[in-house]
């Protein structure tokens, strides 16, 4: 326990809060990695999850179910840190965009998977209803199935979000900056508090993503499809 | 050198030539490094999976029998699988040491957060028709748990059980940050040496492992529940689906 004390005592000390390796710039450092990685996570999953999920019907549907699917499947038996390693050993290191695809690869597929089943579970009679009021197939995706499918939507970037956070701690093994630096430099010089105050950063970052994403459901899910899901 | 195919000498990459892999540097530590870490990565990717699963059971059946006590239940192990796993192998450190016990526990926890509301959820999927015919033939509260609801539970519970392996499995690579990594200390040793060949040998056993595991349990569940396969064939015959065959929205990812 005493350990834990030594932690929090880290905190406390000034140095923690000022320079490069203070806490605020690995904070930043942390949340610009982060959000790169989730920006470019959104805008490749988001579009293709709508899309796979709108076609319904036809050979080419049930493919891309499947690749949809197996894609889920088959990211959660990828090694992150060896894929980050080997991304950083074949590229040159230092550079961001080698940690950056290892970190996008693995927030595709929860994202992918629930846009995709969101979408895929909108109530026929809906999407009829939607035709029949002579929306267009753009109009159906964004103004139906999105805002219905919104709960697993956001339930997909929250999970992506807490996975590129946890894992962007690892890029400081391979030399960038971040809230992993202290666990890591802190390893390298058998400094306990150090690493224990990083690992307590990470935690803190993950924590509050959860809550951000909780506040964000309540603030963005229409009432109507709220309601719904607490009956299901 | 041993000999290598044309096709694997054009995976050569980079400008000192290297190439992704080096069958002679595989052959050298076969014996000793390769086959050690793997032996290590077995124990610590399914210690957690046993003691989860033996800790899940007991803690699911509570949580469907009161439903008090399942949202504190949710609420923690939730937050729990929130949680980074280098958070919490390095807070463990404190406690354990750099031991087993430092990596087991905080893998444990997660087999857990995904095991616990498997259960729960399987032991809700038995219909109610079902359970009431079971009471109406005699059958004790224990005999019914035992002989119908866990029968009816273990397609659920399985699912969750193979996810929980297939995320340890590439989990336990992480504690080689803290020097108890099984298969993921050839990643440290491929950076260290900037060196690809061990990262490539890791990346793929892990995968291959994980894969597997996967396919064991699904083996596994199909030999218990011989009679979701009769349903099925005959759904088919009839030109049916149902509902569960449908995409299941994701289980929430796993954290590095």
């Amino acid at each position: 326990m005493n350990a834990i004390f030594d932690a929090l005592k880290w905190f406390g000390e000034s140095a923690q809060w000022s320079g490069p390796d203070g806490i605020p710039h690995r904070f930043v450092e942390h949340c610009w990695y982060s959000l790169l990685a989730f920006a470019v996570t959104v805008l490749i999953a988001l579009p293709l999850g709508l899309l796979f999920g709108h076609v319904r019907r036809g050979r080419l549907a049930s493919v891309t179910g499947f690749a949809v699917t197996s894609s889920a499947n088959a990211a959660r038996a990828l090694p992150t840190l060896g894929l980050l390693i080997l991304a950083v050993v074949l590229t040159s290191a230092g550079d961001l965009v080698p940690i950056l695809i290892p970190l996008v690869v693995l927030a595709v597929p929860p994202v992918l998977v629930n846009a995709y089943a969101g979408v895929q579970q909108v109530e026929p009679g809906l999407r009829d209803a939607a035709e029949g009021m002579g929306m267009t197939g753009a109009q159906v995706i964004l103004r139906l199935e999105m805002p219905v499918a919104l709960p697993l939507i956001l339930l997909g970037l929250r999970t992506a979000a807490i996975q590129i956070v946890s894992t962007a701690t690892l890029a400081a093994y391979v030399g960038l900056g971040g809230f992993g630096r202290y666990i890591v430099d802190g390893y390298a010089r058998q400094e306990y508090d150090q690493m224990a105050g990083g690992a307590i950063l990470v935690a803190l970052m993950a924590v509050l993503i959860q809550a951000l994403f909780t506040v964000l459901r309540r603030w963005a899910v229409s009432p109507g499809v709220r309601l719904q899901y607490a009956g299901a | 050198m041993t000999p290598v195919s044309p096709a694997l000498a054009a995976l050569a990459i980079g400008d000192d030539g290297e190439p992704l892999i080096r069958w002679d540097w595989i052959r050298r530590n076969l014996s000793d490094d390769i086959l050690s870490a793997l032996k290590e990565h077995l124990i610590l990717s399914f210690t957690p999976i046993l003691l989860g699963l033996v800790i899940a059971l007991p803690l699911g059946i509570a949580c469907a029998r009161w439903r008090r006590l399942y949202g504190p239940v949710l609420a923690v192990t939730s937050v729990l699988y929130a949680l980074p796993s280098i958070a919490l192998f390095v807070v463990l450190v404190a406690f354990s040491g750099l031991t087993y016990t430092t990596v087991v526990v905080p893998l444990t926890l997660y087999t857990l957060s995904v095991l616990v509301p498997s259960v729960v959820d399987g032991l809700g999927s038995v219909p109610a028709h079902v359970r009431q015919s079971a009471v109406a033939m005699g059958f004790g509260e224990l005999r019914r748990l035992v002989q119908v609801d866990l029968p009816i539970a273990l397609p659920v519970v399985m699912a969750g059980l193979r996810v929980a392996t297939v995320s340890n499995i590439s989990l336990v690579s992480v504690g080689a940050l803290i020097g108890i990594g099984g298969l993921g200390e050839l990643f440290t040793d491929g950076l260290r040496r900037d060196f690809p060949t061990p990262l490539v040998v890791g990346i793929v056993l892990i995968i291959t492992l994980a894969l597997l595991s996967d396919l064991i349990l699904l083996l596994i569940q199909r030999l218990l529940t011989p009679w979701e396969r009769a349903r099925a064939t005959r759904r088919k015959n009839r030109g049916q689906s149902r509902d569960r065959d449908r995409v299941p929205a994701a289980r929430e990812g796993e954290t590095a």
